[in-house]
């Protein structure tokens, strides 16, 4: 194959574009890449948006059925909201819009525990107003592991009070 | 304009009080990363969304004030020139991106110029906090009741599991970017700096140069900020990087006490030679300017200066900037005339020092 740009040389690097669902190839030799700057895989400043969808990318095959292709997996992942397929978001290493978390949900894992440290779940604030529930819900959650403690150490009267607690906690919920 | 009156409208008032630590650390940083749960992220979304999004903003806050920080000023970032988008951003109010490549973004900014709060930049809303000296604390305290305060007109994109939502997965939990910048001169000439950048890497913490991301040290200033914003407290993240940031200023400190008891005439050499480039060049590059402007600044911390205020390293590293100059001089100037100008302005600046010394 010779290159698409110049037609002189042969081809040695192939590039496949998605844009908008919009597949576009190229076929370039390693001169005119260099040229066209944006091809060139070593042009481009190394930042942490390349290491990412670098790491997003190589996710992609792993843990999946080898005779899928990562291609068939992203065109039935696709946000219903932002309209963003999973190709995309590896490809940019951002999210289009809040419902990608939920949609590329199954995936997500093992990128956040590589970016945060081996963490994926969220241990810091709450937003008060819209959170309201989430944090009494946590409160009740430390409550009854708080209760069920107190009654394995045999220690009946914190385990009385931290009950009365939860019921008065209930009774409000109701 | 005068020198004087320019500087005033350049420094911003925060940066006038005196921090903690100010003879390390020049300010502490809190950034909050939040969005809109019913619009499309900025960076990917169609203009007439962002247009959207930052009306319901703009209309949510419009008014009103937190606390005792006052009136907020709404700035339209493309009813800015270019000049006056460069200026804001060497002054760490925007980022690069929101003054370059944002749409419809804007920018509130309170009077003390401590808070700013991005609208349209990478995510919907970075609600930024500084303050002088080593205030991590104090900045996370305000950063939060902001954060409240814009929480009860708008809804955000929050995750029971993941947190607040963003737009780069780096960011998503917390949301949360604290950072302390440094001024460690005495670390970087003993070598220390080049040992010292990996370890605190491995520890979650990212140390970078005075203009963020990808950015080169100058004037020996560092910055360092978490990397982790998910699994983690917003308290614990901050002490972590207090913890961190604790060690550098006791390891800059004795670093500075050694370099003073074995070779302090060749301190007193090189601080006085900045000195003197600073006071008398007629045309100086940024770099030659951050690096004499940071001998001199450690010359005064080590009292080998006397009767040069401290403040000289934080105003003439903003002021000293292109984007500064080009409003200065009301016109934008190739690099060349920046270079002659710089030094002008520099020497003004340090005639001033010395009137006010004398009027002691």
């Amino acid at each position: 194959m010779e290159c698409q740009e110049c037609h002189m040389r042969p081809a040695t690097l192939h590039f496949t574009k998605i844009i908008n669902g919009q597949k576009t190839e190229i076929h370039i030799c390693e001169h005119c890449a260099k040229e066209k700057g944006d091809f060139h895989p070593a042009s481009n400043s190394f930042s942490i948006h390349n290491l990412l969808s670098g790491l997003l990318g190589f996710e992609d095959p792993i843990g999946e059925s080898p005779s899928e292709s990562p291609f068939q997996q992203s065109s039935s992942l696709r946000c219903p909201e932002c309209g963003m397929t999973y190709h995309q978001f590896v490809n940019k290493g951002k999210f289009g819009c809040a419902h990608c978390y939920e949609t590329f949900q199954t995936k997500l894992d093992p990128v956040f525990r590589r970016v945060h440290g081996g963490n994926t779940t969220h241990k810091g604030k709450i937003p008060k107003r819209i959170g309201g529930d989430i944090q009494a819900r946590r409160e009740m959650d430390e409550l009854k592991k708080a209760l069920q403690r107190h009654i394995e150490n045999e220690e009946f009267e914190q385990a009385a009070k931290v009950r009365d607690h939860i019921r008065s906690l209930e009774r409000k919920g109701e | 304009m005068s020198l004087e009156r320019f500087m005033n409208e350049a420094i911003s008032p925060w940066m006038k009080a005196k921090g903690p630590d100010a003879d390390i650390v020049l300010s502490s940083r809190i950034r909050l990363a939040r969005n809109l749960r019913n619009y499309p992220f900025p960076l990917l979304a169609p203009p007439e969304m962002n247009q959207e999004a930052n009306e319901h903003i703009k209309r949510s806050v419009k008014g009103k004030s937190y606390s005792d920080l006052g009136h907020f000023d709404m700035i339209t970032i493309d009813e800015l020139k270019p000049i006056e988008k460069r200026a804001l951003v060497e002054k760490h109010m925007i980022s690069p991106h929101l003054a370059e490549d944002s749409d419809y973004g804007s920018v509130l900014i309170n009077e003390q110029e401590s808070v700013s709060i991005m609208v349209n930049e990478e995510d919907h809303l970075r609600i930024q906090c500084l303050f002088p000296g080593f205030q991590l604390y104090e900045a996370l305290t305000l950063a939060t009741g902001v954060d409240d305060w814009l929480e009860q007109e708008l809804d955000y994109a929050f995750d029971e599991t993941r947190g607040y939502l963003t737009s780069c997965p780096t960011n998503v939990g917390t949301g949360m970017r604290a950072s302390v910048m440094m001024h460690l001169p005495a670390l970087v000439m003993t070598q220390q700096m080049n040992r010292i950048a990996p370890a605190i890497n491995q520890l979650g913490l990212v140390v970078r140069g005075i203009y963020g991301e990808g950015s080169e040290s100058l004037g020996n200033v560092f910055q360092i900020s978490n990397q982790i914003t998910l699994g983690k407290s917003e308290e614990d993240i901050v002490e972590d990087l207090r913890g961190v940031a604790m060690q550098l200023i006791q390891r800059e400190r004795s670093a500075r006490k050694s370099l003073l008891e074995s070779s302090k005439v060749h301190m007193e050499d090189r601080v006085w030679r900045s000195y003197g480039t600073l006071a008398n060049s007629r045309i100086m590059q940024s770099k030659e300017a951050a690096t004499c402007l940071s001998d001199v600044r450690l010359g005064i911390d080590l009292d080998l200066i006397q009767g040069v205020s401290q403040d000289i390293l934080n105003e003439l590293m903003i002021l000293t900037q292109p984007g500064f100059l080009q409003q200065y001089a009301g016109k934008t100037l190739d690099p060349e005339e920046r270079d002659v100008l710089r030094a002008t302005l520099i020497r003004e600046r340090m005639k001033m020092e010395q009137g006010q010394d004398e009027s002691h």
